[in-house]
């Protein structure tokens, strides 16, 4: 059995290929800064917040870690029209993702908010501060910088999962790989190219993450 | 009228009463040095001072300020009465500077260049001016401490607390410690703290003040009592002869 393998089959799709890769990239961004900022907000809620914010953002949690990335997908796209709410691919797309990376953080943040020492609310507390201005100035750094790099992984994760969102026809690197095959049948040559281009975004997401994280984090 | 004055407080953890009505006068420019066994309540006393613990009945006002009062602005208290704790607190994210200046900045809203003048003045009183760009983990235990201190004052509260600020210290440690709130006692500040220092209390100290079974058991000048406890509990708890 043997099989040729003609990588020179993909030129002509290369366009096509670095729109996916660009749309896998801007919706990993995006979608990090969002889920991140949301994880934030579940973490402060959960240990700072006023009880039912907190049992909100629990079953929100539970909700999405314990389903499918694709069911909470499709619910988005296919099944909140019921509802009355239409998005298009890509809203769908980026609203899944910044839900579910959304849960993941809370989770992992608040595990890090809960390991600064009690002792520095209360300095922080005994120094006039609000109890927000305790989390948003003393608590967020600290807990972020323990918990910096599982937060990381869960980013990265969370980026291989987005290939998900080809199911819906968002036109993602996955997307484009899936329409490249269809076209010229070299289904090897355009997963294997493509599981390339997922393999150097995630080193270099995680290159950058490191980058960021002694940036934010000086001093330990 | 005393700058700290508590009546009759008393304060339950659940079932357990801790504070069995401490009476306390503390006056202006006062150093009061209160001691007692360990679980006596001291510290429970002490953040009853500043709110950082509710009490179930009596009174503390500070600077005529109900602590406990229904209109009392908590963060306006907390502006003047700063706090040093046994385990420093440092906020280990930020310089020796950006710990003393925070406060100031998010609660006063004091501006940058103020802030920088600000860190300098209160690193220079606790001696460590040439630490201001150090993390908390660049610091010996003493000059963590030490940045404790400074940090507090910047927000320059009408009373100090502090407890048992060089209990976790290492031994060679804790007269630099010592010796920077001798100077602030000198300066005229407020200061209430809990201490095992007998003989600091007893030197610096205007006031001696013996916290026993969740009350002030006895009080009154540190000379005076050390020479003669009158209570059979403080002479057995400063080891003199009966
Ligand atoms: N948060 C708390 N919950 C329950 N009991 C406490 C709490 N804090 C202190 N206590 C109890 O209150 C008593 C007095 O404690 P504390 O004020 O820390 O004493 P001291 O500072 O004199 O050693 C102790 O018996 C201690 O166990
Ligand atoms: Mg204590």
């Amino acid at each position: 059995m043997t099989y040729k393998l003609q990588f020179g089959e993909l030129l002509p799709y290369m366009g096509v290929l670095f729109e996916g890769l660009l749309f896998t990239v801007v919706l990993t961004l995006i979608s990090t800064v969002a889920g991140v900022g949301l994880g934030i907000g579940g973490a402060a809620a959960r240990t700072f917040g006023p009880p039912w914010a907190g049992r909100v953002f629990v079953i929100y949690v539970e909700l999405i870690r314990n389903t499918p990335f694709i069911v909470q997908l499709f619910f988005i796209y296919f099944g909140l029209p019921a509802l009355g709410l239409k998005l298009s691919e890509s809203q769908a797309a980026f609203l899944a993702m910044t839900i579910n990376l959304g849960a993941y953080s809370t989770e992992i943040i608040r595990a890090g908010v809960e390991a600064v020492p009690k002792g520095h609310i209360e300095a922080g507390v005994s120094l006039a501060m609000t109890k927000w201005e305790v989390f948003a100035h003393i608590i967020l750094k600290q807990a972020l910088q323990k918990i910096w790099p599982a937060l990381s992984s869960q980013i990265i994760i969370v980026m291989l999962g987005s290939s998900v969102v080809s199911q819906i026809s968002a036109e993602d690197l996955t997307y484009a790989a899936n329409f490249v095959q269809s076209r010229n049948f070299r289904a090897f040559e355009a997963y294997f190219a493509v599981a390339l281009a997922y393999l150097g975004l995630a080193i270099v997401m995680r290159a950058m993450l490191r980058g960021i994280g002694r940036l934010m984090f000086p001093g330990h | 009228m005393p700058l700290v004055d508590i009546r009759d407080v008393r304060k339950s953890y659940g079932a357990v009463e801790v504070l069995k009505g401490v009476s306390l006068d503390i006056a202006q420019g006062d150093v009061a040095a209160i001691i007692g066994r360990s679980g006596s309540g001291k510290s429970t006393l002490l953040r009853c001072i500043n709110g950082l613990e509710t009490y179930q009945s009596g009174s503390i006002c500070v600077d005529g300020v109900e602590v406990a009062g229904e209109k009392t602005n908590l963060r306006e208290l907390r502006r003047n009465v700063g706090m040093v704790f046994q385990q420093f607190n440092l906020f280990p994210h930020l310089t020796a500077a950006q710990n003393v200046t925070l406060a100031p900045k998010v609660v006063n809203k004091t501006g940058e260049t103020q802030a920088m003048d600000l860190a300098k003045e209160m690193l220079a009183k606790v001696g460590l001016s040439d630490k201001a760009g150090n993390y908390p983990s660049q610091l010996s235990g003493g000059q963590q401490q030490r940045v404790a201190i400074a940090r507090a004052l910047a927000m320059r509260p009408k009373v100090l607390l502090c407890d048992e600020i060089t209990s976790a210290l290492d031994p060679e440690l804790v007269n630099e410690v010592l010796r920077v709130v001798e100077r602030l006692a000198k300066e005229g500040i407020t200061l209430i703290l809990v201490t095992h220092e007998m003989r600091f209390a007893r030197d610096v100290g205007t006031k001696l003040v013996f916290m026993h079974a969740g009350k002030a058991h006895e009080e009154g000048p540190p000379k005076a009592l050390f020479d003669a406890p009158r209570t059979p509990e403080l002479r057995q708890f400063i080891g003199a002869p009966a």
